[in-house]
């Protein structure tokens, strides 16, 4: 299998996304809250006239929260059922090809990160998780749900 | 109708070019299963449709043809070439009369009892009869008058290119404000200009290719209403009107299930068995009338019957047993909260199920569907007369308009449909104040539950409350609160997206749109706001809230009104016992006449209040006909409002006048008429015919009749002949003639001399003081 996949880095970590989830990669500045919303979401910003609902990765995965209260942010920007989601995370490094079919991690995981684990991939760069992208944007209350 | 038929004609052409491959291989092939079935389907589909549009020959040809399909379909008969070239010839004639159908032309007189011959088993396969010439000829005048030419497209392309459009819409603000920023030249400008105006007429099209006129969901309203009549035992007329309003296609669908179940629930328990009409008084004949018409970017939709109406109390008392609301409750419910309860899930005012309407689920889901577009169901019944339901529905359901407000320094949008009125807190007429932590604004002495919205967001604000705007909103369905907002912005026709589910889940938004600045802005779902905020919205509109808890007013005696607006425009209501009827007059019975307006009315002429001159001849003028059980006034006003109950307190007004007091009427104040002193200043002239003091004049002295008839008359009495059987409260006669009853004491002898001589209690008859105190006197002893 050689599907192509997004390397990004969340929380420190180095993880994959399928780039085939993957529309674009963008640079946000203005964020506009969404009061009342749960707290992964961290905004609403306009990319092309389209309105974007950001996620903040990092509380998603309950690992904190991203500091978005200045300066711009990357993000990738995927569809999930009609609409359209920027995923915050702390940089984009580059695009690789996986090497093997994810397979299951026996090993514990954080429990925001297993909750989001579709396996281990091989790539070039080493093995590295893959992230399954709706399971992110449902975010922690979701799972709790 | 001629919608109708281009429709079928579009449909037959349709199916005639996707036949033409299958009929040649079915020729060849003529046990080809899956070929036969498509041409049965088409000439089945074509006699359906020509039983509904007449026309017999197209039928007959049609039923023929799939009389022989169906016997081969079961198997009874085998395909031959001699069926195949028969039905080939039916399908032909089927085509071509469908051209002249198309051309508007009457389908010509001929014979095709040789093709249906054709087909019987065993026939001559020579059926390759000449067409009728008639057929030939009028197809010649086909290609003359064409029709507009039309495609058939699919919605979904359609909503592509409209989603497409409002992208457009968006792209082309973000490029006008990235133009502003940016120092362009004038041949740019002007270029955008253009591209901007080609847009917005492109966007105006796109938005009419997806209206539809709402005959489409009318037209089948008639049928339906007559089977289900018929099945009832019942007779009902139906009157539809307003077909030509357009809407957008999808409202249309979405709005077909509840029009129909209103009209079912309507023949079925609104409208009553023949014999019960009669028994009422009503015609035989129930009326049921189904209207739209536009009102501004709404569509509103009645469905009216004059049948039994809806019977809140029973409603009520259903709702007890069911369990939905508390015994106490339900007694203080007004007749418009007792109709909202209709649609509570799980309650039917149906004695008994029937296969029509009656399982008690319905009405519920009649709401949420209307709700769900962003419409709203109005009731109104009048118990024994009839109900009518409103549909209201927005035109469109992707533009918006609305009112854009902001906190801190964060905008939102709200749905300028729910907008009530918008008014500052520190105004005069508003005051805010806690009760028990929870505000409440006072605007105009109504209360309405206050919320601020930066406290629903968990927003930091700088403004005190008193400081912000209230925006008096009414939600879909519920009643009125106040929502606090630190600035009031601008009104915007906004293009709206669904949120994402993470933002949709919140309850407080309806979607997101952007704003001309390009940055995203959130539209406000003002029932969402009024939950989150904490707001009672249903108990609230059932207990009216604060002022009646305030007032206690459960126990105290409820009056009656009819709330009604005058000529002038006021709010005002009148006691419901002291309205005798209301009158259609037309503007030139009204008239001056002895110092005040009078109206007539049939033989009576009574004062009339409420207006300062008579109106126009040609206009016609309401009034309530007023009576205090003797006397009876006239007072004109312009309509109705409603019937409602005082149980509030009555606050009198300063100075005796024509309005008594105000008081709170469905959380409105309103003027309250003050009829004792309508009759104390009008009154004495219009006696109403029973109980008036009878006089006796001789009937055969001219002066009598000529002179004091209308002074008598005018102090109140009846004037009869002396000669009348009548027992006269008052009995005047010329002096030294003879008596004419033996009632001595109520007599008034009437001297022609001034002086008198003899006779002592006679009057001279110019004695206009004297012979007035006598007839008010003689008046005052008669009653």
């Amino acid at each position: 299998m050689n599907a192509l996949l997004l390397l990004v880095t969340v929380a420190g970590q180095r993880v994959a996304l399928p780039a085939s989830a993957v529309e674009s990669v963008v640079e946000l500045d203005t964020l506009i809250p969404v009061p009342r919303a749960a707290s992964h979401v961290a905004g609403l910003s306009a990319l092309r006239s389209r309105v974007l609902t950001v996620i903040d990765c990092m509380r998603a995965l309950e690992l904190g929260a991203t500091d978005v209260s200045d300066g711009i942010h990357e993000a990738a920007v995927v569809e999930l059922d009609g609409h359209h989601y920027a995923l915050l995370v702390d940089s984009v490094e580059d695009v690789v090809e996986a090497r093997s079919d994810p397979a299951p991690l026996r090993a514990a995981m954080g429990r925001g990160w297993e909750a989001v684990s579709l396996g281990l991939v091989e790539t070039d760069d080493g093995p590295l998780l893959l992230v399954d992208v709706a399971a992110l944007i449902g975010g922690v209350e979701a799972r709790a749900a | 109708m001629d919608d109708l038929i281009a429709d079928f004609v579009a449909e037959c052409r349709e199916m005639l070019e996707s036949l033409g491959g299958e009929i040649v291989a079915w020729e060849a092939q003529p046990d080809d299963r899956a070929r036969l079935d498509s041409i049965f389907r088409f000439v089945h589909t074509v006699k359906g449709n020509c039983g509904f549009f007449e026309f017999p020959r197209l039928e007959a040809l049609s039923h023929a043809a799939e009389d022989a399909l169906a016997d081969v379909r079961a198997g009874r008969r085998q395909a031959d070439g001699a069926l195949v070239s028969a039905v080939l010839a039916v399908i032909d004639r089927i085509g071509e009369m469908v051209d002249v159908i198309a051309a508007g032309q009457p389908l010509p007189e001929g014979d095709d009892a040789e093709l249906i011959g054709g087909l019987a088993p065993g026939a001559e396969a020579s059926v390759a009869a000449p067409v009728a010439v008639a057929i030939g000829e009028a197809k010649a005048a086909t290609a003359a008058t064409a029709s507009p030419r039309t495609i058939r497209l699919s919605v979904e392309l359609l909503d592509r290119v409209m989603s497409g459009v409002s992208d457009m819409v968006l792209a082309r603000n973000e490029l006008a404000r990235r133009l502003r920023d940016s120092s362009t030249d004038v041949a740019v400008d002007g270029a955008f200009e253009r591209l901007s105006g080609i847009i917005a007429e492109m966007r105006d099209a796109i938005t009419r290719t997806r209206m539809q006129r709402i005959e489409n969901l009318f037209v089948g309203l008639p049928r339906m209403v007559r089977d289900l009549s018929a099945e009832l035992g019942k007779q009902v007329l139906v009157d539809v009107e307003g077909g030509d309003v357009e809407l957008d296609r999808e409202m249309i669908e979405m709005i077909r299930d509840p029009l129909t179940h209103i009209v079912r629930n309507a023949v079925d328990h609104g409208i009553e068995r023949p014999a019960e009409r009669l028994k009422a008084g009503k015609r035989e004949i129930g009326l049921l009338s189904v209207s739209a018409r536009q009102s501004g970017n709404q569509i509103l939709i009645d469905i009216c019957d004059d049948g039994r109406g809806i019977d809140g109390k029973r409603l009520a008392a259903k709702a007890v047993a069911a369990g939905l609301i508390e015994a106490a409750e339900a007694g203080r419910l007004s007749p418009r909260e007792q109709f909202e309860l209709m649609f509570e899930a799980g309650l039917s005012t149906a004695a008994q199920v029937t296969s029509i309407s009656g399982r008690g689920v319905g009405m519920d889901v009649v709401r949420s569907n209307v709700e769900r577009i962003g419409g709203i169901v109005e009731v109104d019944s009048r118990l024994g007369q009839g109900s009518r339901m409103t549909l209201r529905v927005p035109l469109t359901l992707t533009i918006i308009p609305a009112l854009t407000v902001s906190i801190g320094s964060q905008h939102f949008a709200i749905p300028r449909s729910a907008i009530e009125e918008i008014v500052r807190a520190n105004g005069d007429s508003v005051t805010l104040s806690q009760v028990g932590g929870a505000g409440v604004a006072t605007i105009r002495g109504r209360r309405v539950p206050e919320v601020a919205l930066a406290d629903i967001l968990g927003l930091p604000s700088s403004l005190s409350d008193e400081q912000r705007t209230l925006i008096v909103l009414r939600p879909a369905g519920g009643d009125v609160f106040a929502l606090a907002v630190d600035k009031v912005h601008d009104h915007e026709e906004l293009v709206v997206k669904p949120a994402a589910p993470a933002v949709m889940a919140t309850g407080l938004y309806a979607g997101t749109t952007l704003a001309d600045d390009g940055s995203p802005i959130l539209l406000f779902d003002p029932a969402g706001l009024a939950r989150v905020g904490g707001v009672k919205l249903e108990s609230q509109e059932r207990a009216r809230g604060l002022v009646d808890v305030a007032s206690a007013s459960a126990e105290r005696a409820r009056v009656p009104v009819l709330l009604f607006r005058t000529l002038d425009g006021a709010r005002r209501a009148v006691r419901l016992a002291s309205v005798d009827r209301i009158e259609d007059v037309s503007g030139s019975a009204v008239q001056w006449g002895a110092g005040q307006l009078r109206v007539q009315l049939g033989e009576a002429i009574l004062p009339l209040a409420g207006c300062d001159e008579p109106p126009p001849a040609d206009v016609k003028l309401r009034m309530f006909r007023l009576s205090d059980g003797e006397a009876e006034i006239g007072l004109a006003f312009l309509e109705v409002i409603d019937m409602a109950e005082i149980s509030g307190d009555i606050i009198p007004a300063e100075l005796p006048g024509e309005v008594g007091g105000v008081a709170l009427i469905n959380g409105e104040p309103a003027e309250l008429v003050d009829v004792h002193w309508l009759f104390a200043r009008h009154r004495g002239t219009g006696r109403s015919s029973g109980g008036q003091a009878v006089c006796k004049l001789p009937g055969d002295d001219p002066w009598m009749q000529n002179m004091l008839r209308p002074i008598v008359e005018n102090a109140g009495y009846r004037v009869v002949g002396t000669d009348s059987d009548e027992p006269a409260d008052l009995v005047v006669a010329a002096a030294g003639t003879a008596l004419p009853a033996n009632d001595e004491a109520r007599t008034i002898w009437l001297r022609s001399e001034p002086e008198a001589n003899g006779s002592e209690r006679s009057i001279y008859r110019y004695d206009r003081a004297g012979l007035m105190m006598a007839l008010s006197a003689a008046a005052g002893g008669a009653k």
